[in-house]
């Protein structure tokens, strides 16, 4: 990955944050971004939090990566998170690479970069980090805390740790305890990593173990019939099979394309950390076992949403959660969207998925101002 | 708003905790949420009566009541309302049976299969009856289970369940049901609404 961070919003974290590893990190720079404007009631403002590979840059054009942000369908103006109305922030996990305290910044103990030497984070320290930011940004409550996959996950540990602090809670694709399936599916990604002679040199990138491991994952963010209505066997720019190993088909292709994109934007120790951080999350085990009591306390109301496709995040995942919110009162909603576009579905155009979500954060916002009024 | 509906309302008090199965597009839940201060929830099988919903504001969960029941704790709410969907489950006895344990209250409603023009239809007619509330041939009804005001009252007392209140609806007139005339009430209902426990 090479992207030059200079020119980026960061603050630097003064207080100490205990990690759950044990250690204790000081000073440290956060990154992010935001859209909209803070209105003088200080009630629209709405956290978005970004899964694996994404960033703080959640729509208009990537000032690093020069692509439309991640989630540039639901969020911008008369968008559903509309940014006429709400002001959005968004921050760049703990051990990401765009920018906040990650895996590639120098140590200056040391005058190398941390590599695997940083350490190990979970999904509780990327959103206690994320906490200080609304702290300095004067932000005491807000209007939704927002994510798909990796992002439901920090929505759920948000409300866990700061029952008070949101009005609506929207968890998409995601669990409250990383499945074995998406455990090893990680692994493979990182043994992908590692298993590249590169990783281990110094100042040398392991593009190809990195990219093979995007190419795995990608295949997991999208359905089976998806995939076949996409490629089914269609041939890349040729007429016949060509009885070698080049990229015959197009899925092939669109692996690899994917797969050569992501090394450019993306650093392989971050890989390895943000994966390690969703593989230790289990909000279930935080709670000894019993996932009603970490909802026990929150006030927010939930709005949870799956994707019929999604096989990585299933519905019935999705559903647990639900379950444990019935299970101790809490104000909680749920539908499982229609689409054949598997676990991305929340990064695409699903009409149902945005009608859904944009409904549901504008009513929350005109019963608090209502309130207030009344 | 259906006058079945504004019935239900009435029997609900006000700021209490309710939920809705079935409860469709959410227009009760959102009549009890604006006007009786009521925290309600709803659960509905149907995927875009849940999008409704929850584009309303209404937390709703989509799912089926044989099903997602079970999830709620005991006597975690004031009222527990079934509107017009009791016949149409594969085990009514057992979804009665979890309503009975998360609500204090129940509030169920019955088409009355005992209704004249019901009985009219079959007699007469020698065909499954089409009525206004009961639109379906009987090769596509969702109805599996169809009983009349007395039976379901003769399945209440059978079970112990206790009748707070029955009360029935012909031709949006609302009336009580009583002992003395409830042979009566049974042939000119076309609704059953019950307040049990």
């Amino acid at each position: 990955m090479n992207t030059d961070t200079k020119n980026i919003k960061k603050l630097t974290i003064n207080q100490s944050l205990e990690l759950d590893c044990g250690k204790t990190i000081k000073d440290f720079s956060l990154a992010y971004e935001t859209y909209g404007t803070l209105n003088k009631n200080k009630n629209n403002a709405i956290l978005v939090f970004h899964a694996l590979t994404g960033d703080q840059f959640v729509t208009n054009i990537n000032p690093i990566t020069k692509r439309e942000g991640w989630w540039s369908f639901a969020v911008g103006p008369g968008k559903a998170i509309d940014t006429n109305k709400y002001f959005v922030i968004c921050a760049n996990v703990l051990g990401g690479c765009m920018g906040t305290f990650g895996p590639k910044e120098i140590n200056p103990k040391t005058n190398k970069i941390f590599a695997t030497t940083f350490p190990v984070i979970t999904i509780r320290d990327i959103v206690k980090a994320q906490k200080f930011l609304l702290d300095l940004l004067g932000i005491k409550k807000l209007l939704a805390v927002a994510g798909g996959s990796m992002g439901g996950m920090q929505v759920l540990q948000f409300v866990s740790l700061y029952p008070d602090m949101a009005h609506s809670a929207i968890p998409i694709a995601c669990s409250a305890s990383h499945s074995a399936q998406n455990i090893a599916l990680n692994e493979l990604g990182r043994q992908a990593i590692m298993a590249d002679p590169n990783w281990k040199k110094e100042n040398s990138i392991p593009n190809k173990g990195l990219a093979v491991a995007r190419m795995a994952a990608h295949i997991t963010y999208l359905s089976k019939q998806g995939l076949q209505e996409k490629f089914g066997r269609k041939l890349q720019d040729k007429g016949s099979l060509k009885f070698s190993f080049d990229a015959d088909f197009q899925i092939e292709s669109y692996l690899r394309y994917q797969g050569a994109a992501f090394v450019d934007r993306f650093d392989a120790n971050s890989y390895l950390y943000i994966t390690r951080a969703m593989d230790y999350f289990d909000l279930e085990k935080q709670f000894n076992g019993n996932l009603s009591l970490a909802f026990k306390k929150v006030k927010s109301k939930f709005c949870i949403i799956s994707f019929s496709s999604d096989w990585l995040y299933p519905t019935i995942e999705n559903k647990e959660i639900v379950i444990a919110l019935n299970a101790c009162g809490a104000n909680v909603g749920f539908v499982e969207i229609n689409s054949d576009k598997g676990h991305d579905s929340f990064l695409l155009n699903v009409p149902d998925f945005l009608k859904t979500l944009s409904e549901f954060i504008s009513s929350t916002y005109n019963e608090i101002n209502n309130e207030k009024r009344i | 708003m259906k006058k079945e509906f504004k019935v239900i309302a009435q029997i609900i008090q006000n700021n209490k905790r309710v939920l809705d199965v079935g409860c469709g597009d959410g227009t009760l839940m959102d009549y009890l949420k604006k006007n009786q201060k009521n925290d309600v929830r709803g659960l509905e099988p149907k995927k875009d009566l849940v999008q409704k919903c929850i584009s309303k504001g209404l937390s709703v969960i989509e799912g089926d009541a044989e099903k997602e029941l079970i999830q709620f704790p005991k006597k975690s709410f004031d009222y527990v309302v079934l509107s017009q969907t009791l016949q149409a489950f594969l085990y009514p006895e057992e979804v009665l049976n979890q309503l009975l344990r998360i609500g204090n209250q129940t509030i169920v409603s019955i088409p009355n299969f005992g209704f004249w023009k019901v009985r009219f239809h079959l007699l007469f007619k020698g065909t499954m009856p089409v009525t206004k509330n009961l639109p379906n041939e009987w090769y596509n009804t969702p109805n599996l289970h169809m009983c009349t005001i007395k039976d379901f009252v003769n399945f209440c007392n059978k079970k112990n369940i206790k009748i707070d209140k029955s009360m029935c609806l012909t031709n949006e007139k609302i009336s009580e049901i009583t002992k003395r005339n409830m042979q009566y009430k049974n042939i000119f209902s076309q609704l059953g609404i019950f307040l049990i426990q």
